[in-house]
């Protein structure tokens, strides 16, 4: 009877905060406890602490530290920038650019503002979820105020061709915003040259190993947008609330932390990752989704026919791996993601989805481990399935 | 999100399985969604053997193991009056959301019992909604 082992595979979705970070942020859940607003000693050194993280978020992106807004995260990051730039320039023009496989917190807004007279463009995706360039170009209006397209698809991994399509945005005067949120410690960002088209980016603290809650919205210098908080005059205005200290204190720890030797780290990550796939396509009747090649370097994510995903994941849960599936059951029927049918998965194909995504928390015998747990616990669902015959075990 | 019996029915499911020279087979199921086959072997009015083959989440199928669990050696008659509510306090309770996981275990039993009818040159009973 095989040991069981606890492996978690779903950085993507959250990443474990780092203890560097943790012990940052310490002295701020305890005796300083100041409102960075107040004048007094502890407020001052509240304010101090989170000046050094605003700098420090300034250093890894390439910017000055005044184009560093600290929100709650990345869903209000991408909330701020599409509503904010939407409400802001409505008089110029009310059209929006966007993609189908972006994560729900710029899709949404984005329906919000359909609701409210907005017109927007869902640029379609090919089936490795790329966005072609020429195709946001021919989309763009004279009414267009906004493109929106994330930097890598959090389900698929696939990386887009940011400055590219920031190029496009540029020469016809459009605003051009990103939902990096799945790239920081994996992409270097250099909003000085090789991003300079891009004009607002959104980061998300807990997943480059910081604390939950916690985010950025990069606005360029002299890009003007709404606010989405309004109060008092924190972030010079543009993001009223007493600011999260121990939360931004830990996020300037952790994007230190994050950016210091990224082609290493991806090297390793990859690397891991690459063993796990070649183990996992041996499997039969699995395929790979998003792109080959453009590819976050951690991410993995497989449709396994002829079982369903929620159950492949409570399987491999109950053998301490901790995944993620594009399959969701309600009431007898099986939702899939918006991203695996904007990529054109068939249902069939797309309910038995699984999203391996590898990380820190991850070492070599976790591989060993997953790809042992996964083939026999596919194979165990494909036994009891109604659909699956033995003999297609040969079929690739 | 699940119970300690659902669970175990889930991950040792009862009665897996196909019969090959079944006296009744029933599939049922919502498009896109579980999917459940259901085979009988039949004597004397009772169900002597059952086995299923289920694609779908952990509800369906628990739904499923514990259906085939409740109905063997049965009558046919009370095999037939299973309920989905049924199978759901045999497990003792699924998370909402989930309950009509168990809806296709019934209708694939009562289409199993049909055939066998239909075999034995009996009308199919009615199905009740």
């Amino acid at each position: 009877m095989r040991e069981k082992h606890f492996v978690y595979m779903d950085h993507a979705a959250t990443t474990f905060t780092k203890p560097e970070v943790a012990e940052s942020m310490l002295p701020f859940l305890r005796e300083n406890f100041g409102n960075p607003s107040s004048l007094y000693s502890i407020g001052r050194e509240g304010k101090e602490a989170i000046e050094t993280a605003r700098e420090q978020l300034a250093k890894a992106l390439g910017v000055k530290p005044g184009e560093i807004y600290f929100t709650s995260g990345g869903t209000e990051s991408d909330n701020w920038a599409v509503k904010g730039t939407a409400f802001s320039r409505r008089k110029k023009g009310k059209h929006i650019i966007t993609t189908p496989i972006e994560h729900h917190a710029v899709l949404y807004p984005c329906e919000y503002l359909e609701s409210q007279g907005f017109d927007v463009t869902y640029l379609p995706v090919d089936r490795y979820g790329l966005v072609d360039p020429a195709e946001v170009e021919a989309a763009i209006r004279e009414d267009t105020v906004l493109i929106s397209v994330m930097y890598a698809n959090n389900e698929i991994g696939t990386i887009e061709p940011i400055q590219e399509i920031g190029e496009i945005a540029k020469e016809h005067d459009v605003l051009f915003h990103t939902d990096a949120v799945q790239i920081i410690g994996t992409v270097p960002l250099d909003m000085k040259q090789k991003h300079k088209d891009v004009d607002m980016l959104s980061l998300s603290s807990h997943k480059f190993y910081g604390p939950k809650g916690i985010g950025v919205l990069y606005l360029r210098e002299g890009t003007e947008i709404d606010n989405y908080m309004h109060g008092g005059g924190q972030e010079r205005g543009k993001r009223a609330g007493t600011e999260n200290v121990a939360g931004i204190v830990g996020m300037g720890k952790a994007i230190e932390l994050a950016t210091s030797n990224i082609e290493k780290h991806n090297d390793k990550i990859r690397k891991m990752r690459d063993r796990l796939l070649s183990g996992v396509l041996e499997i039969p009747s699995c395929r790979l989704n998003g792109h080959p090649e453009k590819r976050l370097p951690g991410n993995l994510n497989f449709s396994f026919e002829y079982i369903e995903g929620e159950s492949l994941l409570l399987m491999l849960d109950q053998m301490g791996v901790c995944s993620s599936t594009g399959s969701a059951c309600t009431s007898g029927s099986l939702g899939t993601s918006h991203v695996l049918k904007a990529i054109g998965l068939p249902p069939e194909i797309a309910q038995g989805s699984l999203r391996l995504t590898l990380g820190d928390a991850n070492s070599e015998e976790d591989i060993d481990y997953v790809l042992d747990v996964l083939s026999e616990t596919v194979g165990k669902l494909r036994n009891m399935s109604p659909f699956y015959k033995p003999a297609t075990a040969c079929e690739k | 999100m699940y119970n300690k019996k659902v669970m175990d029915h889930f991950m040792n499911p009862r009665n897996v399985g196909e019969i090959e020279d079944a006296d009744g087979i029933g599939e049922a199921g919502n498009p896109h969604g579980d999917q459940m086959k259901i085979f009988l072997k039949i004597r004397d009015d009772r169900i002597e053997d059952v086995k299923f083959k289920t694609f779908g989440c952990a509800a369906a199928i628990a739904s499923s193991s514990m259906a085939t669990e409740l109905i063997k050696g049965k009558t046919l008659k009370e095999a037939w009056e299973l309920t989905n509510e049924a199978v759901a306090e045999a497990l003792e309770g699924l998370p909402p959301g989930k309950l009509e996981c168990s809806v296709v275990s019934r209708e694939a039993i009562h289409r199993a019992i049909n055939e066998y009818r239909k075999k034995q040159g009996l009308e199919a009973l009615e199905e009740q909604t």
